[in-house]
């Protein structure tokens, strides 16, 4: 398994329902093992990646936040 | 990299309960842009979450989903009168609410770009992409003198309530 970026998903400013629905339109386009970064400011998409993460099998591999951007990195499943 | 860094393997795991339902179906009644816009996003989202996702549109439903160059719809006066009373097309979406002869849609689009939230417009290329099939209801077209061709492209074939309870059957059912 790779520990590099397959890709960034650059959603800062975006709501809901877009960082969710173009995650899931990136995640498409990597191979099982990809890691996918996501950046967003969206409060929600923090219980909104841990929520899509269980019920995908998509991996949430890591989550941080840094000056009012999310990080989420998930793995492809 | 900051020290908010965290392994969330074990809070996902936590997080997370079984999804008993991985279909997600919804009867789309409303034409109003504050059940339609809803709608969208519950599908798009339902599809991204590898649900199997189906929208029926019935009734006022069904008007969105007319393309935008359609004025009048309908084959007798009566169905052609009900499309000049509420004019199809998913630009003209009215709010069930403070509408304001256009006003209030106008503002609730104009906040929605600021707020960078999705149009409906955008929410169903998106719906499409995701693979989010979008089924008129037959019954409706008929009542309301539409025909395939008046219609957006990229929707299911017209079906029926027993393709709709059919398909219902094991899903997560929401009625808008």
């Amino acid at each position: 398994m790779s520990a590099t970026i397959a890709r960034t998903l650059d959603m800062k400013g975006f709501a809901c329902p877009l960082p969710i629905a173009k995650t899931a339109q990136a995640i498409r386009e990597l191979a099982v093992g990809d890691l996918l970064e996501v950046l967003a400011t969206d409060p929600g998409s923090v219980p909104d990646f841990a929520a899509w993460s269980g019920s995908t099998g998509h991996e949430l591999v890591e989550r941080s936040e840094e000056d009012g951007v999310f990080r989420f990195l998930i793995r492809k499943g | 990299m900051a020290a908010t860094v965290e392994a969330v393997r074990e809070t996902t795991e936590r997080e997370v309960r079984h999804v008993p339902h991985r279909k997600l179906v919804i009867m789309a009644w409303s034409g109003d842009l504050d059940r339609v816009w809803p709608t969208l996003i519950l599908g798009t989202t339902g599809a991204a979450m590898g649900m199997e996702t189906t929208i029926f549109f019935t009734f006022w439903g069904l008007f969105p989903l007319v393309k935008e160059d359609m004025r009048i719809t309908g084959d007798n006066w009566m169905q052609k009168l009900l499309s000049t009373m509420d004019r199809p097309g998913l630009e003209h979406v009215k709010l069930g609410k403070m509408n304001f002869a256009g006003a209030g849609p106008a503002m609730m689009r104009k906040l929605a770009r600021d707020h960078h939230v999705a149009s409906p417009e955008e929410l169903i290329e998106l719906a499409k992409d995701l693979g989010v099939k979008l089924v008129p209801c037959q019954m409706t077209m008929d009542l309301l003198g539409l025909h395939r061709e008046d219609l957006i492209d990229g929707l299911e074939e017209p079906a029926g309530a027993t393709t709709a309870l059919v398909e219902a059957q094991d899903a997560i059912t929401l009625f808008i």
